[in-house]
C-alpha cells in the first residue's frame, strides 16, 4: 500500500448549498421573495411575523411560513392567527434548520406557491448554529430586541455578518431598558458596514409598515425590473 | 452545538471522496477553518470521534488549519487586503474604514485527505 494525498476543496455544507440552490430555484420560479428569519430565543421572531403576516395580507401580498422549534406547534398557531398558511416543523432537539427540512415540508404541504409573493422561515431561535446553513432564502434578516443589550452583535459577528437586513424589535420597551439606540446601530454596522436596519414594535405597529414596503420593493425590483 | 450535524456532514463527504479515489484508509482529514464560520475547533473534534465510528474514516485524524479574517480594502489610498485580528469590527487597520469585502474567515472546507492506496 502507498500513501498519497487526496485534493479534495469541497465545502463541508457542500450538499447543503446544491440543494439550497435548487430550491431557490423553485421558489424564485413561482415569484417569491424567501427571508430566512434568525435571532436569539425571544428576540421577537414570531411576534413581529405574526404582525407583518396579518398586514401583509390585508394590503393584498399573500405570504406563508414555516417556523422551526425544538420543541411545540405553538409558534405555528401564532402565526396562523395572521389568516396566512402556516406549517411548523418541530426539530426535535436540532439546534438549526437545513435546507432538506425546508424542502420536505414544502413537498408534504398542499401549498400552491404559484399563489403566494412571500415566504417566511422562522429559524430556530439561536444565533450560532443556522449560521451558514443555506435555506434557499433570497434574504436573511436578523433581530436584535432591545431587551438583548446593543453588544450582541459584537458577541454573535458570524450571524449578523451573515445577514441581509437587521431589525431592532421591542422599540416600545426601548425607553424603559435604556437602549442605547445609537450604539447598537454602531455594533451593527461594525460587523456589517452599510446593512440596512429597521426599528420595530409588533406590539405598537411602529415600523411595520416601512418593512413591509422594503420587502415589497425588494420583490418587485427582483421579479418586475 | 451544531457541530455534531457538522461532522456528520463531513464524514459524509470525505467517505465518498475516499471511496470513489478507492481508498483502502483514510488516515487524515485536513480541513480549512475560517474564523468567521461559527464552528468550534474542540466540538469539531469531539464531533468527529462520534461521526467516524462505524465508516470508512474510523480511527483517521482530524487535521484542522484555522484562517483568521483577511478584508479587502477599497478605500483608494490602501485597495489591498488586510489580516484583522478579532472578529468585532470589519476595519481596516490602516485607515479605518469599515469594509464589507470577507476574502478569508467563511471557509468551512476539506482541503485534501491522507489516503492508503493498493
Amino acid at each position: 500500500m502507498t500513501t498519497r494525498y487526496l485534493e479534495i476543496r469541497q465545502g463541508v455544507l457542500s450538499k447543503n448549498d446544491q440543494l439550497a440552490a435548487t430550491l431557490r430555484g423553485r421558489l424564485q420560479a413561482a415569484g417569491l421573495l424567501t427571508l430566512n428569519v434568525v435571532s436569539s430565543p425571544g428576540s421577537g421572531k414570531t411576534a413581529l411575523l405574526e404582525r407583518m403576516m396579518g398586514d401583509m395580507r390585508k394590503t393584498g401580498h399573500p405570504v406563508a411560513a414555516l417556523v422551526g422549534d425544538l420543541q411545540t406547534d405553538n409558534d405555528a398557531k401564532r402565526l396562523a392567527r395572521s389568516g396566512a398558511p402556516v406549517r411548523q416543523i418541530v426539530t426535535d432537539g436540532m439546534c438549526h434548520l437545513e435546507v432538506e427540512m425546508i424542502t420536505a415540508h414544502l413537498n408534504a404541504w398542499d401549498l400552491d406557491l404559484n399563489t403566494l409573493e412571500f415566504f417566511f422561515i422562522e429559524n430556530v431561535g439561536n444565533l450560532v448554529c443556522p449560521t451558514w446553513y443555506d435555506l434557499g432564502e433570497d434574504l436573511r434578516i436578523v433581530l436584535l430586541s432591545v431587551t438583548e443589550g446593543e453588544d450582541k452583535p459584537l458577541k454573535y459577528p458570524s450571524m449578523f455578518y451573515s445577514a441581509d437586513v437587521a431589525i431592532i424589535t421591542k422599540m416600545d420597551l426601548a425607553e424603559a431598558c435604556e437602549f442605547d439606540r445609537a450604539l447598537a446601530h454602531e455594533n451593527i454596522l461594525s460587523v456589517r458596514p452599510g446593512i440596512r436596519i429597521f426599528e420595530t414594535s409588533a406590539k405598537k405597529g411602529t415600523g411595520i409598515a416601512e418593512l413591509i414596503d422594503f420587502l415589497v420593493h425588494t420583490r418587485a425590483k427582483k421579479y418586475v425590473g | 452545538m451544531h457541530e455534531l450535524s457538522i461532522a456528520y456532514s463531513l464524514v459524509q463527504n470525505a467517505s465518498e471522496a475516499a471511496q470513489q479515489a478507492g481508498a483502502r484508509k483514510v488516515n487524515k482529514v485536513f480541513l480549512r477553518l475560517g474564523q468567521l464560520s461559527g464552528v468550534v475547533k474542540e466540538a469539531l473534534l469531539f464531533g468527529y470521534d462520534i461521526a467516524t465510528k462505524g465508516t470508512p474514516l474510523e480511527g483517521s485524524e482530524l487535521v484542522i488549519q484555522t484562517l483568521p479574517i483577511v478584508i479587502y480594502c477599497a478605500s483608494p489610498q490602501c485597495q489591498q487586503e488586510f489580516t484583522i485580528s478579532g472578529l468585532q469590527g470589519f476595519r481596516c487597520p490602516k485607515c479605518n474604514q469599515p469594509s464589507n469585502q470577507i476574502r478569508q474567515g467563511r471557509e468551512l472546507e476539506i482541503e485534501k485527505l491522507e489516503i492508503e492506496v493498493d
